[in-house]
């Protein structure tokens, strides 16, 4: 297996694909244009891109939509990539949503079960051990930073974590919300930005980022989804920016909340699992030994027994008329 | 062991063979391979064996030769126990 085995050869096809789909997909369900929800990362970046091709600039709509604990740059990135391709933008600060329904105090009531002095002025963030050093179980890990700079790190009890992962996923969800709400106001449709990573390990909080009309990009490795980046002119310091989850108090990678690998060897980790190669052949491309591929080989087939769920359509005892994919039988 | 391999199944019984297909999983079966404990899991079973029996099960000791399988919890649990491990004492298991 060669390191280059991702690349795309020529990712003016992709786009040319992608943008083709986006428009069977969104006039197939009647709507005539697109919301895209901007973190600032190269995913929704990349997305809006695709959406200003197929639709033109004013007919996609950029949303958005920080929250108190939003990283300070995610906003200023965020209008950068609607900027770069004309794409109108509306601010929905989330933060009133989050606290009227409970998001931050549902959060911080948990944390406050292993840390009682836990309040205001602290911030945390949920942590997973690396996959690659041993065969250890990836056991969630608090981190906490009290107002003097002291950090703890505690493991959380079931109950707890649960609680703040649940309190947590209200931020995905009120985004989603938004999304809709301007989506259905204007007649578009709503872009999901999860890439094949993301969308395969099920990095995503069902009806929350999980949620959307067309993912026009979850086919792709993130490896993929930077190429398109270049070759679409998203600019430079979104492409830089190390991908971050941006949903926790403290900064937080994506490394270190879900995937046990950076992203282009995660890419290539999953490529080989679903190409049948194994750990041995695979070692060399991804730069790492055979045995540490092993876990990570481990790892994603948990994720992917665990993602069943997210994935999964809302169960009924009987086909009923009125679904299917609009354009098909 | 007897009486730790009876509370170990019944908590898995109880509490991660929803399907009802595992019942009579071996005692040497991969418990992640099969699907019965995910990462959920993993930490619902540390609760359990520190609640039920008095254990502090520390991080480095979350190893799949420590817990993936009802005979590895069971030589597990009993190592701890036989080495006098019960730092704190036990408290009624958790029933779901």
């Amino acid at each position: 297996m060669h390191p280059d085995v991702l690349r795309l050869p020529d990712p003016e096809a992709t786009i040319a694909e992608v943008v083709a789909g986006l428009r069977d997909a969104v006039h197939g369900f009647r709507r005539r244009g697109a919301v895209v929800g901007l973190s600032g990362g190269v995913d929704s970046s990349v997305v809006v891109a695709l959406a200003a091709r197929a639709f033109g600039p004013d007919a996609v709509l950029g949303l958005l939509m920080p929250e108190a604990d939003s990283a300070g740059d995610t906003l200023d990135l965020g209008r950068l990539a609607a900027d770069a391709f004309g794409v109108p933008t509306v601010l929905e600060d989330i933060t009133d949503i989050l606290t009227a329904a409970g998001c931050y105090r549902r959060r911080d009531d948990a944390i406050r079960r292993v840390i009682p002095e836990y309040g205001p002025g602290w911030r945390a963030k949920l942590v997973l051990p690396s996959v690659v050093e041993s065969d250890r179980f990836r056991l969630f890990s608090l981190v906490a930073r009290a107002p003097d700079g002291q950090e703890t790190t505690v493991r959380l009890p079931l109950e707890a974590y649960l609680q703040v992962v649940a309190a947590t996923n209200f931020k995905q969800r009120s985004r989603k919300m938004m999304e809709y709400y301007h989506a259905d106001r204007l007649n578009y449709a709503v872009m999901g930005t999860p890439n094949r990573l993301e969308y395969d390990q099920g990095f995503f909080v069902k009806n929350g980022d999980g949620s959307a009309d067309v993912k026009p990009i979850a086919h792709l490795y993130k490896t993929q989804v930077y190429q398109l980046a270049e070759a679409l002119g998203v600019p430079e310091e979104i492409r830089r920016r190390p991908p971050t989850t941006d949903t926790y108090s403290l900064p937080q990678t994506q490394e270190e909340f879900y995937f046990s690998l950076p992203y282009d060897r995660m890419d290539l980790c999953l490529y080989a699992v679903d190409h049948g190669i194994p750990a041995e052949e695979a070692a060399a491309a991804v730069g790492l030994t055979a045995e540490q591929v092993q876990r990570v080989f481990g790892d994603i087939a948990g994720k992917r027994r665990v993602a069943r769920y997210l994935h999964a359509a809302p169960v009924v005892w009987a086909p009923v008329g009125g679904g299917g994919i609009p354009g098909r039988p | 062991m007897q009486d730790i391999e009876r509370d170990v199944r019944a908590f898995i019984r109880e509490n991660f063979i929803l399907d009802g297909q595992a019942g009579d999983l071996a005692g040497d079966a991969s418990l992640t391979r099969h699907g019965v404990l995910d990462s959920m899991g993993v930490l619902e079973l540390i609760m359990f064996l520190e609640q039920r029996f008095g254990l502090k099960v520390p991080d480095e000791d979350a190893l799949p030769e420590n817990l993936d399988s009802v005979d590895a919890i069971v030589r597990y649990v009993d190592g701890r126990l036989g080495a006098g491990a019960p730092a704190t004492p036990p408290a009624a298991a958790r029933a779901s």
